[in-house]
């Protein structure tokens, strides 16, 4: 492999940030930032598409890998994909220029810098995704907090200082323990590049302590119960397109960590923090859907479910179980476009009504039938109905939890119901009942960018939902490899 | 006889302290001249010692009472090039504050001499002139604006504080010369005997005497009230060019004579350096004057640093250089900023007075976040390698606890350094400042924010020149 196509794509957009910031304001309506920005983000979709075609799914190893000497003799910049990153660069690029499209109505002040920090933020996400070295990941994972940490105080809501500095400090605090556990790895062991480490393993007199440092980081990043309650804050109080971002992709960070490493690196420990993360995702599944079912607040009631559908994530991913972790993955690719497509949702009717209780809203759906549709289909998919690409990740990780353990998997059932209580209730109250509200009359449908983003999110729901051939193949082997390296150093062990 | 060459920068800087004394005694109006010059003089005792750096060994003088090696022209060239600096970029605000006066270079050139002393000294008397030479000038610098009264405060303050430590460190360098019958480096290094208690009372001395002079907690009550009151120009150099001369010393001091008694001396310094980490993180949140604030950041900085030399270790030590040389620019970056903040000829200095800047002055603004994220260690700015080198060098020695609870207050202080991001983007603009700054103040603060931004290319550059230092 010649050319690095991973590095540029985490360049890309930083080199569109560069260039938006020399780019001077005339008009005042930022025209060029948003031709630029959208221009750099899908040129970068289609790359990671390109990557795609090219990415050889009978194979587990990893592929594209760049490796360059970064500090000497210490730490090497090495990116690569296999197949369980490479879907998450794929729902990246593909969110990140929704996100652009989205910012038309949404942001009114300082466009330019909000695009900058969506292109920074991209960037970030990618390496996040792509790096095969514990300190280059946790560069690129810490270094997201800035850029998500300006999108919240700056084009917040009201209470946007408190939960910047929420999420900034609870993030950093999980972070930290992890950056002591990536030191001690590199003394321990000699090198932080993971495919070295995939081959060394790590001692098992370690283990212990260096998974909970990990799951100190990503438990909260997940985000997992009890150190959820940044997430409502977050994503209450983020503009539209940041919550966007929040939800399909940074929450993603920490599935994927404990993928790639909890699991990887760290099995034996894995096996006995199992229970530990069984416990913590069935409360998480059932007492968030119990609170999404009491919310007024629309933006918070997704946002409570996203940690009951991180908690289904996170069970699917310690069954060690094929179709669990397989499930998993799915269920964030599906979590990553139907929350999007819910917070995009939200975004629309609070910028025509400038509210976002549900109780100020009812019988909409004669007056906006095609976002009633949309949104219908979107909350379909949330609560995990047969056709859409939540049922499929929902499924499979009940499929794994059976075989791993009963008890789990019929309380997480019950937590599918509750999942389907909540979002129905919402979608009864928002779009059908009597109209109140007389001020609900004059909203305008979707206009053409709306439509347009919301179909781009559609089309993938319903296809995986109904063909998700494409998303398995590409993770088979990969997990399959992973599930068996696991359990063999288990046994050895 | 000797080879006067090696002692060339300082023989130097002497001479041309005495010549411009005279020339601003005889020569009136001359503090532009005597400004320009003394310049020129700290550039070309850098690059004199530059020159020597190339192929040097490790050399002693005056009966071993001076030593030269790669270390000590590495950190005499930091000094250099930081007075140099802080010097450039303060003309302004010497004009506007009156102060723009003769003595004002010649006490920082001669304080600059000092330290090129004490990081070249190899013998408790030595040491001793070259940190008295520079705490008599900074003394008087603190006191500089002597028409303000906070500014008298300050320089009385330190005086008669730093007498004191003065007075316990030199109680400590006799009970180490009377137990250990020299005072040169390498004698007393050979003469140790750890059993013998009363050499760990004189270390403790000494210890208290240098903690006191880099301001680590419990020994930095002096350090918020002097930095606030000393003009700001003074404050910079404060914060800058002393600690690293202070820092060569306590390696210097902790690696030669006592290496062998490191476990007499280790949990002293963890102590101070945890000390200094938290309490620094946690002092910093209350302060509403940004000199304040610097004060106590710089204290956690400090912790930072000790934390590497905790270790006894070569990556310690070598960690804590690369740590405070980062931390020089860092703080170059931010004063820069600070002299920034101007209008109609008065500079503000409290943290309200920086709200909303980012409507007016987005450039500005965009180098403070970057310098605040990187002092608050945020990946991938260059604070965060700093830390990482320093935690890389404490893990190494499996000193988890110091790593934790360093790390942990890198959260706190990350707190105090959102604060002034938040108030700087999200608050309500205030008034313009003015924006004709002087050339050479723009050009530090662009270099140093962009050295900042882009070290993560190639980190491994600071990491080799350090690399040569073997003291162990």
């Amino acid at each position: 492999m010649n050319f690095p196509i991973l590095s540029s794509l985490i360049l890309l957009p930083v080199i569109g940030a560069l260039f938006l910031f020399f780019t001077k304001d005339k008009n005042g309506n930022n025209l060029t930032a948003k031709y630029v920005s959208l221009f750099t983000t899908i040129v970068n979709f289609l790359i990671s598409i390109y990557l795609w075609i090219s990415f050889d799914q009978s194979t587990s190893s990893f592929q594209f890998v760049e490796d360059r000497e970064w500090i000497n003799g210490f730490i090497n910049y090495k990116v690569g994909v296999d197949g369980i990153s490479i879907l998450f660069i794929i729902l990246t690029t593909f969110i990140t220029p929704i996100c652009i499209i989205s910012v038309n109505n949404t942001i009114k002040v300082r466009l330019r810098d909000f695009l900058i920090a969506i292109l920074i933020m991209e960037s970030f996400m990618i390496g996040v995704f792509c790096a095969l070295d514990l300190v280059v990941f946790y560069l690129f994972f810490e270094a997201g907090l800035i850029p998500m940490f300006l999108i919240i105080g700056i084009w917040g809501g009201p209470k946007r200082v408190y939960s910047a500095f929420k999420f900034f400090l609870y993030t950093l605090l999980g972070s930290v323990l992890m950056l002591v556990a990536i030191i001690s790895i590199y003394w321990i062991s000699g090198t932080t590049d993971v495919m070295k480490l995939y081959e060394l393993g790590i001692d098992a007199k370690y283990q212990n302590l260096l998974w909970l440092a990990f799951f100190s980081s990503f438990a909260v990043k997940t985000p997992m119960w009890p150190v959820h309650t940044w997430l409502p804050d977050a994503h209450v109080e983020a503009p539209t397109a940041g919550s966007v971002l929040l939800a399909a992709i940074l929450l993603k960070m920490a599935g994927y960590g404990f993928i790639r490493f909890s699991l990887g690196l760290f099995p034996i420990a894995s096996e006995i923090f199992t229970p530990l993360i069984y416990t913590l995702s069935v409360i998480a599944i059932v007492f968030t859907s119990l609170i999404a079912l009491m919310q007024e607040d629309m933006k918070k009631l997704i946002a409570y479910s996203s940690v009951a559908h991180m908690g289904f994530v996170t069970l699917g991913i310690f069954t060690i179980q094929q179709q669990g972790i397989e499930g998993s993955i799915i269920q964030m690719i599906s979590h990553g476009l139907v929350s999007a497509a819910l917070f995009l949702c939200v975004g629309v009717i609070y910028d025509r009504m400038h509210s976002r209780l549900i109780s100020s809203y009812g019988g909409i759906v004669t007056i906006i039938p095609k976002y009633s549709v949309l949104f219908m289909l979107f909350t379909l998919a949330a609560l995990g109905l047969p056709g859409t690409s939540g049922f499929i990740g929902e499924f499979l990780i009940l499929m794994g939890a059976f075989k791993d353990n009963f008890l789990v998997a019929v309380i997480a059932s019950l937590g599918v119901i509750l999942g389907a209580a909540y979002m129905l209730w919402l979608y009864k109250r928002v779009v059908f009942g009597k109209l109140i509200n007389t001020d609900l009359t004059k909203m305008v449908d979707l206009n053409k960018s709306e439509y347009f983003i919301l179909t781009c999110l559609a089309v993938p729901t319903l296809f995986f939902g109904f063909y998700p051939d494409p998303l398995i193949n590409t993770i088979e082997v990969s997990v399959n490899d992973l599930i068996n390296t696991y359990n063999a150093n288990l046994i050895s062990k | 006889m000797e080879n006067l060459n090696l002692v060339l920068p300082e023989i130097f800087i002497s001479l041309s302290i005495m010549f411009l004394l005279v020339l601003g005694v005889f020569k009136k109006d001359s503090s532009k001249l005597i400004f320009n010059i003394s310049l020129l003089v700290l550039l070309i005792t850098a690059s004199i010692t530059l020159n020597e750096t190339s192929n040097i060994n490790r050399t002693t003088l005056f009966n071993n009472s001076v030593v030269i090696d790669y270390m000590s022209s590495l950190m005499k060239i930091i000094t250099l090039v930081g007075a140099f600096l802080v010097l450039v970029i303060s003309s302004n605000y010497l004009k506007i504050f009156k102060i723009f006066k003769i003595e004002y270079p010649i006490l920082i050139l001669s304080s600059v001499l000092g330290m090129m002393v004490m990081i070249s000294s190899n013998d408790l008397m030595v040491f001793y002139i070259g940190l008295e030479l520079q705490s008599l000038a900074l003394y008087v610098l603190a006191t500089f604006n002597r028409d303000q009264l906070k500014s008298s405060e300050a320089g009385l303050k330190y005086f008669v504080l730093s007498a004191l430590s003065s007075g316990l460190l030199l109680y400590g360098c006799s009970l180490i010369y009377g137990f250990s019958g020299s005072t040169n480096f390498d004698v007393i290094s050979n003469q140790l005997n750890s059993t013998n208690y009363v050499l760990t009372f004189g270390i403790v001395f000494i210890l208290v005497g240098l903690a006191f002079k880099i301001s680590a907690v419990p020994f930095h009550m002096w350090a918020p009230d002097v930095y606030e009151g000393s003009p700001t120009s003074v404050t910079l150099f404060f914060t800058m060019v002393p600690k690293i001369a202070a820092l060569t010393v306590f390696i210097r001091f902790l690696y030669v004579p006592f290496l062998n008694l490191i476990d007499q001396w280790q949990m002293i310094i963890i102590f101070l350096s945890i000390a200094s980490m938290l309490f620094g993180a946690i002092a910093a949140i209350g302060q509403t004057n940004i000199k304040r604030l610097i004060a106590y950041s710089s204290i956690s900085h400090i912790g930072y640093t000790l934390a590497g030399l905790a270790t006894g270790s070569n990556e310690g030590i070598q960690s804590s250089i690369v740590y405070i040389t980062i931390y020089v620019i860092m703080n170059l970056a931010f004063f820069s900023c600070l002299l920034m903040l101007k209008r109609n000829n008065q500079y503000y200095e409290d943290i309200d007075d920086l709200s909303g800047l980012s409507k007016n002055h987005p450039l500005l603004s965009l180098s403070l976040l970057v310098i605040l994220f990187s002092l608050a260690g945020i990946p991938p700015l260059a604070g965060f390698f700093a830390k990482f080198y320093i935690f890389t060098a404490v893990l190494e020695q499996s000193m988890y606890f110091l790593a934790i609870v360093g790390l942990l207050s890198t959260v706190i202080a990350a707190f105090y350094y959102l604060r002034i991001i938040k108030i700087i983007y999200f608050d309500k603009e205030k008034e313009k400042y003015d924006d004709d700054h002087s050339l050479w103040l723009k050009f530090s603060l662009t270099f140093s924010t962009i050295l900042i931004l882009l070290y993560f290319i190639s980190p491994s550059q600071l990491i080799e020149v350090v690399s040569r230092i073997n003291i162990i």
